[in-house]
């Protein structure tokens, strides 16, 4: 049985070679809400350190994914390990524990509206590490060093653009130095030129920190020059993978209508909704 | 055709499973609360700042509303009661009506609509643009975070705009008894003095108004967690804060009032 | 919003608060601490107090004198025991007399006091010695009645 490889197996894999040992593993994952299916049978290994991207169109169920990764949600069927440990079976408890290892990037930022922007970033850092006032003002300065927003302490989330917005969201996943990043859509909704800065702070917090990251995207040009491993997941089922090399390179019709933007291909003919796929792919067309 | 007829029948098992599920929710929700109140009092700051939006934010319209409504019962009340010559008990007809009924009521009726719509369209909106999500994400539970120094707040906060109510009402009814149609000051507060009895009328009326402080913040938390994360579905869940705070106010206060006096 | 701010307002409204509810309580409710007030204890019996209740005014001329402390039945004589405390500044004669009454057709019923003329006061303890009971509106209804029904009575004999 796969799910009962001994533990010194995977600890020599850790010192010997990174990529044998997934830091996170999916081993056949099912889940549907109520009757609808949303993924099916689902198997995936990213292994430590990596820069992953989970693509696909809207509705995909790519955005389930992060969520079963995170424990927001329990799959109906399969196993979920995130650092050998089983995320399907935590409990409340074991949850929070698992999360305050984590950092999620939120669609929009997910920003709390009704605090400034130290406060937002301190946010992580006040609830989980009792630290002195300076200390946590340190650190918040640290991080929005990080995203190049330095001196925007003051301002409220209202007053801040879309990509600001991110970027601060950002700050504060990082605040805790998570050994694991989940970004849900970091480029929706961005002009150019924050998308760019996003990508590359992306691109820099991953080497710079050594996290792991998992990235759900349907933005191709900009993930493929940043990510490590890309999974494409189609009607609840990956239905491709590879280095972005690979993935430009692919002769299958569906990554290729994919990666090119095309209107016309196999997503038109099965998936009808996804004739707003181009137009998703174009850059600033929010996600419906 | 038995489909046609049936119809209304389905919809109202539907709506009965409905209301159910949501009355189980709301008691599981409620222990949750209970549960998840520990940080509130170590971290009394944010029961303090809820405090402030529910409480502090509710002063005006409580001292405008309860001046007024003690002016209308100061006027209504001496047309009444100077038909039957006892003009002098207005003070009395004034304290008691608004320490046990209509200022517990009507406190709650207005925090209800000030405050407790607020907090649902807070709560509603914090989870429609994923801010309980990402607190989740961060470990932090949003009950314990969010919505048990909310519901504390407005348990604290209910009972001081009732007693701040009821005082604004006696002075309103001071104010048209006494300065506008010219009755005896001092009788009106004798008056007053000899019929009000401090456990029966004060406290019982503070008590009420900490159930409905408890009631109308649990009903705007929960509406504002169990909202369809959408602009309409906050607005739904506003308008719901609304009308069934109002409804459990009324329906409480038949039962408080029952055990009560 | 600062929190030092928030923690003002919430400071104001706290103590709006407790003087609202030190406002019902002492000027509403009269809750005035026992022995605040210098007064003395009289007593007084009666036939029937109708509804007189405890903290019911007592008055004289029409000012307000002293308050009903304590209503007992007894158990000697079957008549009411009527405790009051009088306002230390007020002095009555020895053969006051002390009725119930009511304000109103049907307002609160409190005991009226008549100053006698006697020159010796009342001094604390003392009983009030002349009464007279409540005006039971039954009763006096009963008593109309029953000679309306006689007078009608001896108005049909008569032709």
């Amino acid at each position: 049985m796969a799910g009962f490889e001994p533990e010194w197996a995977r600890l020599s894999c850790n010192e010997n070679t990174v990529d044998t040992a997934p830091f996170i593993e999916l081993r056949d994952v099912s889940f549907a809400y109520g009757e609808r299916t949303i993924l099916e049978r689902i198997n995936l290994k990213i292994p430590r350190g990596r820069l992953v991207a989970i693509m696909g169109g809207s509705g995909s169920g790519k955005t389930t994914l992060l969520r079963l990764i995170s424990g927001q949600v329990a799959p109906q069927q399969g196993e979920i390990i995130v650092d050998g440990r089983h995320v399907e079976h935590m409990s409340e408890r074991e949850l929070f524990e698992h999360r305050r290892r984590m950092g999620m990037l939120f669609q929009f930022g997910a920003l709390f509206t009704d605090l400034s922007v130290f406060d937002n970033v301190a946010f992580p850092i006040r609830e989980h590490a009792r630290l002195p006032d300076s200390m946590v003002r340190d650190l918040v300065l640290m991080k929005l060093a990080a995203v190049g927003l330095r001196g925007t302490e003051a301002l409220m989330p209202a007053e801040l653009s879309g990509g600001m917005a991110r970027r601060i969201a950002l700050a504060r996943a990082i605040a805790l130095d998570p050994q694991l990043m989940l970004y849900d859509e970091p480029f929706t909704g961005l002009d150019p030129i924050s998308l760019g800065a996003i990508a590359h702070l992306i691109k820099k917090l991953n080497d710079a920190l050594g996290t792991t990251s998992v990235m759900v995207t349907h933005d191709v040009q900009h993930s493929l020059n940043i990510v490590d491993y890309v999974y494409f997941v189609a009607g609840g089922t990956l239905i491709a993978e590879g280095t972005p090399d690979e993935v430009r390179a692919s002769d299958s019709p569906w990554v290729r209508q994919f990666v090119r933007g095309e209107a016309d291909g196999p997503v038109h003919l099965a998936y009808p909704a996804a004739t707003s796929l181009s137009a998703d792919l174009g850059l600033g067309a929010p996600h419906a | 055709m038995l489909d046609t007829l049936l119809t209304p029948f389905i919809r109202l098992g539907h709506w009965v499973i409905e209301a159910i599920r949501r009355l189980g929710f709301i008691s599981r929700f409620f222990l949750a609360i209970l549960m998840n109140s520990a940080q509130s009092l170590t971290r009394f700051h944010l029961v303090i700042r809820e405090i402030y939006f529910a409480g502090v934010l509710s002063l005006i319209i409580i001292i405008v509303s309860g001046l007024f409504v003690g002016m209308v019962l100061g006027l209504q009340g001496y047309t009444t009661l100077v038909r039957f010559g006892s003009a002098d008990a207005l003070g009395a007809l004034v304290a008691l009506s608004l320490l046990r009924e209509l200022g517990p009521v009507l406190a709650a009726l207005l925090f209800a609509s000030r405050s407790g719509s607020a907090m649902t369209a807070e709560i509603g909106l914090m989870k429609a643009t994923e801010q309980l999500d990402a607190m989740n994400v961060m470990a932090v539970n949003p009950i314990a975070r969010v919505v048990a120094p909310r519901f504390w707040a407005g348990v604290l906060s209910m009972p001081v705009l009732a007693a701040l109510f009821n005082v604004m009402g006696i002075l309103g009814g001071y104010y048209v008894g006494v300065i506008l149609i010219g009755l005896d000051g001092g009788s009106y507060w004798s008056q007053m003095q000899a019929n009000v009895d401090l456990h029966v009328d004060v406290v019982n009326g503070m008590i009420k108004s900490l159930f409905f402080g408890a009631a109308v913040t649990l009903i705007a938390v929960f509406e504002g967690f169990d909202a369809t994360p959408t602009a309409a579905g906050v607005s739904a869940a506003t308008t719901r804060t609304v009308v069934t705070s109002a409804l459990v106010i009324l329906a409480l206060d038949f039962v408080l009032t029952a055990f009560m006096f | 919003m600062k929190r030092t701010t928030i923690d003002l307002w919430v400071g104001i409204f706290v103590a709006i608060g407790l003087a609202a509810v030190t406002f019902l309580s002492l000027r509403v409710a009269n809750l005035t601490p026992q022995g605040a007030d210098k007064t003395y204890t009289l007593y007084a019996e009666f036939d029937n107090i109708g509804g007189l209740k405890v903290k019911a005014p007592v008055k004289a001329s029409g000012v307000v004198v002293g308050r009903v402390t304590g209503i007992a039945l007894d158990t000697k004589n079957y008549l009411a025991r009527v405790n009051v405390a009088i306002d230390s500044q007020y002095a009555f004669s020895r053969d006051t007399s002390a009725e119930i009454l009511t304000a109103g057709l049907l307002g609160e019923q409190y005991i009226g006091l008549v100053q006698g003329g006697d020159e010796e006061d009342l001094k604390p303890g003392d009983r009030i010695a002349i009464t007279s009971s409540a005006m039971v509106l039954e009763q006096l209804i009963g008593k109309f009645m029953t000679s309306f029904a006689e007078g009608s009575g001896q108005d049909s004999k008569q032709p």
